[in-house]
């Protein structure tokens, strides 16, 4: 039996660099599915603009104000979009343009003015509060999945963290939230850590099952018997392999974050004056709706276009990461 | 015999349980037995073959020989060293010195690390070269395993499966070791690319003087490459042999068995097949006395209650061991 197998390898084998298929790093491939989406590329140019749109509205609306959210002109309240100021304005206290490009709401504040910088709020509330939500998520999953068999006392790791998680997701999180804003000062940075704190519970679950699965996986145990040092197993091996659906998660998780904090706002208990949110500026218009009704469709609006990308853009980057779609 | 002054890795007494637990407390509520007393030694430069059934715990004795396991008893020696008594940091050390190949070469090589970080990694960590003198290394390390040091840039996904195990292998090689566990090394591979990675295992080992712990379920395989063979059955070895000798005169009416199973490509060849009655019993629930009795086509009645002791077949120095009640 030896002579057969010796016999069906003639020469020794060399891989020539042409039988390989053509080279192309993760990222490429990444953006070669992605792209596929339509609907998810489109997703992607809207926040791309909003991003811009986000910090051009910090920059134009506090530091050099072209468009000065907080003055007041009482003769000018209600004027419907793009309609003109009327001649009793000083000229400092014109609109950029000599146009009020979303109208003006009962104090006769320029409502683009009010968007362009409720922008930013709503968008670094939902970007830090997800941020938070991650960083909470990612340490105690990770935990929980790879020193899970740790004992403390009398109960693992594992146990401990995943009961904790348990335990808080079964909180109804929005009143939990109420509760907490009301107890603590108000300010932006409270409503970033509240919902940031009150969301990490399924990204920790992702995760735990991530790294549950991957600490199986032959090229961990490989780095293991190579004696590589954990920190560099954990953090080189099994956490950039546990990403992709927690990224998914979390694109979703900021539109949620920017719903949450309108709906805050729209309560009363969101982001305090002076700033402009859309979620205030929503509440502030409910009064009017059938005077004023763009001031109550344009925040509105905003809202529902920037969650929907969001959603559309996780769901693209959800294909994207989808292993089955790879070419093998 | 597990005395030998010449033996890179002697294993002595070598028991794996894994716990079952059941109910509200996780309580132990049964032990797999998955090796049970397993005792071999192992010299420079020699393989040996570890056949058996799924699930007689052939990866489970590799896995305890380098400590990715935690062994339940027994001990481990690598050049002299209890390998189940050295610290972490020592283990690191040793782990330069003892490396292992996996099954499946999809799942062995980490998809976001280029072919050329694998192989280096190691090297890397573990201080042995850095700048030109790494990268040297690197190319010639994958050049001995047959692949071209270009492909280094390229991703594991672009690879095809038996390249992959090549780069497994020079992965493997890198530490320069003295011993390779190779588990299921080609098992996942079509034959001619089997036969190809077989062959360059072969040369490796003539090159660097290897030791080999082949384990296996294909017995071509281990006959082609293993000078002895060691036959496993229920977590227990039930036959040692030099691989002519194991071939030639089975003793074990298990390895008969298997043998008799093993198909030979000669139409003409007649054989006389032996069919075992029955499955392979849980490891939950192993059989008394012999763990093959109740399958055993010669059972005698002793064999029922008591475990058959270590038997010499002939001239010790030939190293023909069979654990069975017919030869005592």
């Amino acid at each position: 039996m030896k002579t057969v197998i010796s016999a069906q390898v003639a020469t020794k084998p060399s891989v020539r660099a042409d039988d390989l298929p053509e080279h192309e790093t993760p990222w490429q491939e990444f953006v070669r599915i992605y792209q596929k989406d339509r609907l998810a590329l489109a997703g992607f140019f809207v926040l791309l603009a909003l991003l811009v749109i986000a910090v051009a509205g910090k920059a134009l609306t506090e530091w050099w104000v072209l468009f000065d959210p907080e003055v007041v002109r009482l003769p000018d309240k209600f004027f419907p979009p793009l309609s003109s100021p009327s001649p009793d304005i000083a000229a400092s206290d014109r609109p950029l343009g000599g146009l009020y490009l979303f109208g003006t709401d009962e104090l006769g504040r320029d409502v683009f003015a009010r968007m362009f910088q409720g922008s930013f709020v709503s968008l670094s509330v939902g970007f830090v509060a997800v941020g938070i939500s991650l960083l909470v998520g990612i340490v105690l999953g990770g935990f929980a999945g790879y020193y899970g068999q740790v004992k403390l006392g009398v109960m693992t790791v594992d146990t401990l963290i995943m009961r904790f998680t348990d335990a808080m997701m079964c909180f109804p999180t929005f009143f939990l939230i109420l509760t907490a804003v009301a107890l603590l000062p108000p300010s932006i940075y409270t409503i970033m850590f509240i919902i940031g704190l009150t969301s990490w519970m399924g990204t920790t679950r992702f995760v735990r099952a991530e790294f549950l699965a991957l600490r199986e996986q032959d090229y961990v145990t490989a780095a293991k018997a190579l004696g590589l040092p954990e920190a560099r197993i954990i953090f080189r091996h099994m956490v950039p392999n546990a990403l992709a659906p927690v990224f998914v998660s979390a694109t979703i998780g900021v539109a949620t974050a920017i719903l949450t904090e309108s709906a805050l706002s729209f309560l009363g208990f969101g982001v305090p004056p002076p700033y402009a949110t859309w979620g205030n500026i929503l509440s502030d218009g409910k009064g009017f709706i059938f005077d004023a009704p763009w001031l109550f469709f344009i925040p509105g609006l905003a809202i529902f276009i920037v969650v929907l990308a969001f959603n559309l853009v996780g769901e693209g980057l959800r294909e994207a990461l989808n292993p089955k779609l790879r070419r093998r | 015999m597990t005395e030998s002054p010449h033996s890179l890795v002697e294993v002595t007494g070598l028991q794996k349980y894994f716990p079952v637990r059941s109910g509200l407390f996780s309580r132990v509520s049964a032990w797999v037995k998955a090796v049970d007393d397993v005792t071999f030694h192992l010299k420079q430069g020699e393989t040996l073959g570890l056949v058996g059934e799924s699930g007689c715990g052939k990866t489970t004795v590799g896995r305890s020989i380098l400590r990715l396991m935690e062994p339940t008893a027994g001990q481990v020696r690598f050049e002299g060293k209890d390998i189940l008594a050295l610290g972490p940091k020592e283990l690191r050390q040793t782990r330069r010195r003892m490396q292992i190949i996996f099954q499946d070469p999809y799942s062995s090589l980490n998809p976001r690390m280029t072919i050329g970080s694998i192989v280096s990694e190691p090297l890397k960590i573990h201080k042995i070269a850095k700048g030109k003198a790494l990268q040297e290394q690197v190319d010639q390390l994958l050049m001995k395993v047959g692949l071209r040091p270009e492909h280094q840039s390229r991703y594991p996904h672009e690879f095809s499966g038996g390249q992959r195990q090549r780069v497994g292998i020079a992965r493997a090689l890198a530490l320069n070791p003295k011993f390779i566990v190779c588990d299921e090394a080609v098992s996942a591979l079509d034959v001619s690319i089997a036969a190809q990675i077989l062959n360059l295992l072969r040369d490796l080992q003539k090159e660097f003087h290897l030791s080999y712990l082949f384990i296996t379920h294909d017995l071509n395989v281990v006959q082609y490459l293993a000078d002895r063979i060691a036959v496993m059955y229920l977590g227990k070895f039930a036959e040692v042999a030099t691989a002519e000798d194991l071939f030639n005169t089975p003793k074990h009416p298990y390895t008969q068995a298997l043998l008799s199973a093993n198909p030979v490509p000669d139409p003409m060849a007649k054989s006389e097949r032996i069919v075992l009655p029955g499955d392979v019993p849980s490891p939950l629930h192993p059989p008394s006395g012999c763990r093959f009795h109740p399958r055993c086509p010669k059972v005698m009645d002793h064999c029922k209650t008591v475990d058959p002791p270590l038997i010499q077949i002939g001239p010790p120095e030939n190293g023909h061991q069979v654990w069975c009640h017919l030869y005592s």
